[in-house]
This record gives structure tokens, C-alpha cells and sequence, in this order.
């Protein structure tokens, strides 16, 4: 339904002012109207308004807005209403002229259900913008809040310690692995933690084949903790470490940090 | 004062009262009388209702910067809005941002007409709202209420606790009539 540009009657020649208005619907378009030109919404003149109407939707196809299919279909309502109120009344439907139900009425219902629930909207905003003057105290620490206790780097310390002399007399023979590096090592972990939610710390050490790889390991937690890419959580003090996942989605830039590499 | 003497409770008629202000005053979400029924389940819950109520006078009536209220289905203590001005002075906050109209507009079919589906609030703001929906689910001030027995299985909305919190609302039934703004159109 876009306007042929060279039709006489386009906006640009009609001298239309269009205050823009944005119209939230169909239904607040038609109140508009009918306030702008104090119609009484009991009795409004549909073919006077259904004019109106189409000029205002052609006015926001003309200035491009995206217009919503509602507006279209209140347009073709409000034709239809037009053309009904047009067709004479039969002189059978006349002599019961009583009964014949008012083309309008059913449009003028939802006007002013959309009108009850406009006020409604306002005075609901009145009541929140009172409420956004009180203030609550601020929550107080409860162990429902934190059923965790975050841990510390004494902690992972610590555990890196008694890891690297359980595994003292297991290790024999060390081969240099130059292959393995800090930023590779911080990939396998954040895999392992794509697929879990978390990872006990000590579980990580596990399959370490070297002492440098222990410490690789040591290094890749302590640096997806700087990160905030892991967190480090025990559930009890001195409790086991335990990696959760906290943003793994975050890229780990290893030439920023080319000193561990 | 030794420490003991200051963390046994002094000893008066109604040790209740205060216990029931201490309450109130740790709940970070407005506490429930069922609440505080199962932390003093030693007393009559009749007579913890009563003296919830003389602590409300009570506590309303001396010329404090906070209120005593009832909201959202428990009590809670709350600053006095008329003192917002020097509290966000210090807290360096803004009111936050206005809901936009079609929001509110949505908001407002959903608290009327809950538990409600997007086909029946397109209906009545005769317009698409699930932007809006959208919105309001963000700011959890609407939850899904189950799923509508008909054609689609559309989803049910209705208003949270979120809800009865942000616009100050004891529960449902204290939402204004809205007959009364028919009434009010018609003046």
C-alpha cells in the first residue's frame, strides 16, 4: 500500500501538518482523534473519522514507519463500519429498529476498555514513583545468601603444596614438554568446565604427567581466577577446592599474558 | 554493661513487641505473620497478631523517618517517601527509569484481567505487546501463570510479588477499582 509518488494527492502536496505523534496503537490512534476534534465517543461520526484515520495511515507509510498490520486491520474495520452504516434498513429491520444493533457499538466497547486501561496505567505509575521514594535496608548477609564460602589463594596454595609432595616420589624421570603451554592448558579446562557446571580443583591435577605440568595447571587456575573466567568455592573451611564456571564464554587472550606462555 | 547482660532480653510485660520489631526490621523481604509465627512458635499466634497490630500504632504514630506498613502479604520497615530527597543525596541514586507507556499499559490489562494470555491482551490494547511482555518479564514484575486450556496452549501471565512491591501494594484486592475509572472517564 505504498503511494505512488506522482499522484496529485500525496502528503507532500497536501497540506497536511503532521505532528508526529507515536501512536501505540490502532486504539490510541482513534482516541487521539476523537479528542483531538471532541468527538463524543458515543457518537462518532465514522465516516468523518475513518477519514481522518486513513490520512494519519498514510502519513506514517509516507514517512516510512514500519506500520503495524493492527493498523491496517482497525482501517478495514472502520470500512466496514462505514459501509454497513451506509446500506438502508429494511423495512422489516426498520419495524424493529429497536433491536438492529449499532454497527459502532462493538468499536466504541473497545475504545473505552482501551481508555479504563490507559487511567489504570497512570495511576499505577502514580503509586510506583511513590514507592521508588522508600527505601529498605540493604540485605544483610545470611548463609541462604552465600551457602559457599568464596576461597582464597591460600587455599589454592596451599593445596598446590601438598599436590606437588604427594606426587614428590611418583614423578622419576622428567621430559621437557615444550608443547604444553599456560594458554593451552587454560582451554582444556575451560572445555572440561563447558561441559560441567564445576570441576573439583584437585580432580584438574590428576592426569598431570610432570612436575611443569602441576605447575602449569597451578597457573592456569590462579590466572582463569584473576579473569574472573572460574571462580573458587569451597563448601566448608578447609573444605575442598572446587572450580565453578563463571564466564567461560570470555576469550582468554594469551599474547596479553605472554610472560606464562 | 557486661555482654551478657546486654544480649539477654530485658525483661517487660510483653517481651514480644520488641522481638517482633527486631523481626521486621532483619527481614530483607517484607516478613510473613506465618513467619514470624515459626520463629516465636512458643506464642499464640492470635496474640502475635495483636501485638503486631498495637506495634503498627505504635511505631506509626511516634514522628520517626520510617514507616511500619504492610505489603505485599508481610510487614516491612521501610524509610518514609517524603524523606527520599536527603537519602538520595547520600545513596547517590535516581529514581529509575519510567516504564515506557506501552509497558505500563500491558502491566496494567495483566493486573486486571490475570491470569491473562497474549492473544487476550492484544485484544484489549489492540496492539501486539510482547515487547512489552518482554519488559516486564525482565523486571519481574510479571511471572508465567501456567498455560491456557485452548486451542495452543497460550501462556498465562499474571503480576509477582515484584509487583505488589514496586507500586506498594498490600496484595491484589487493593488495586484500584477499575469500574471507578470508567466513572471517572465519564466525568
Amino acid at each position: 500500500m505504498v503511494l505512488p509518488k506522482n499522484q496529485p494527492d500525496t502528503l507532500a502536496n497536501a497540506h497536511y501538518k503532521i505532528k508526529l505523534e507515536v501512536f501505540e496503537g490502532p486504539l490510541d490512534l482513534l482516541l487521539y482523534l476523537i479528542k483531538k476534534d471532541e468527538i463524543d465517543i458515543y457518537d462518532i461520526p465514522i465516516a468523518y473519522i475513518t477519514e481522518e484515520y486513513l490520512k494519519y495511515v498514510r502519513a506514517m507509510q509516507e514517512l516510512d514507519i514500519d506500520l503495524a498490520g493492527e493498523f491496517l486491520v482497525m482501517a478495514a474495520t472502520l470500512i466496514h463500519i462505514k459501509s454497513k452504516m451506509l446500506l438502508p434498513i429494511s423495512s422489516t429491520q426498520a419495524s424493529e429498529l429497536e433491536d438492529v444493533a449499532d454497527p459502532r457499538q462493538e468499536l466504541v466497547n473497545r475504545l473505552l476498555e482501551h481508555k479504563k486501561f490507559k487511567a489504570a496505567a497512570e495511576t499505577l505509575w502514580s503509586r510506583a514513583e511513590i514507592e521508588q521514594a522508600v527505601f529498605t535496608r540493604a540485605p544483610i548477609d545470611s548463609d541462604k545468601d552465600n551457602p559457599e564460602i568464596a576461597a582464597t589463594i591460600f587455599d589454592l596454595v596451599s593445596m598446590f603444596k601438598k599436590i606437588l609432595e604427594r606426587r614428590k616420589e611418583e614423578i622419576q624421570v622428567e621430559i621437557a614438554n615444550d608443547k604444553l603451554t599456560l594458554a593451552q592448558k587454560i582451554k582444556e579446562i575451560k572445555g572440561l568446565l563447558s561441559l560441567k557446571e564445576q570441576i573439583s580443583v584437585s580432580e584438574l591435577f590428576n592426569n598431570a604427567k610432570s612436575r611443569t605440568e602441576i605447575v602449569i595447571i597451578f597457573l592456569a587456575v590462579l590466572e582463569l581466577t584473576k579473569e574472573s573466567i572460574i571462580g573458587l568455592v569451597q563448601t566448608e573451611t578447609f573444605g575442598e577446592l572446587i572450580a565453578t564456571r563463571r564466564d567461560i564464554s570470555k576469550a582468554y587472550d594469551p599474547l596479553a599474558n605472554q610472560a606464562y606462555t | 554493661m557486661l555482654l551478657e547482660e546486654i544480649l539477654v532480653k530485658p525483661m517487660t510485660r510483653s517481651p514480644i513487641k520488641p522481638i517482633l520489631e527486631a523481626l521486621i526490621f532483619v527481614a530483607d523481604q517484607p516478613i510473613q505473620l506465618k513467619e514470624i509465627c515459626q520463629v516465636l512458635s512458643d506464642e499464640d499466634p492470635k496474640e502475635i497478631e495483636q501485638i503486631l497490630s498495637d506495634l503498627v500504632i505504635e511505631f506509626n504514630s511516634r514522628d520517626s523517618g520510617m514507616e511500619l506498613r504492610e505489603i505485599a502479604g508481610g510487614w516491612r520497615i521501610s524509610t518514609r517517601p517524603c524523606y527520599h530527597e536527603a537519602i538520595r543525596r547520600y545513596l547517590k541514586t535516581k529514581p529509575s527509569a519510567k516504564l515506557s507507556l506501552a509497558s505500563l499499559e500491558t502491566l496494567a490489562v495483566i493486573a486486571y484481567k490475570q491470569p491473562v494470555t497474549i492473544p487476550e491482551i492484544l485484544e484489549i490494547r489492540g496492539v501486539s505487546s510482547s515487547s512489552a511482555i518482554k519488559t516486564l518479564l525482565d523486571r519481574r514484575l510479571i511471572i508465567p501463570k501456567g498455560r491456557k486450556d485452548c486451542v495452543g496452549r497460550p501462556i498465562m501471565y499474571g503480576t509477582s510479588k515484584e509487583f505488589l512491591i514496586q507500586f506498594g501494594l498490600k496484595d491484589l484486592s487493593e488495586l484500584p477499582n477499575i469500574e471507578d475509572f470508567e466513572e471517572l472517564l465519564a466525568n
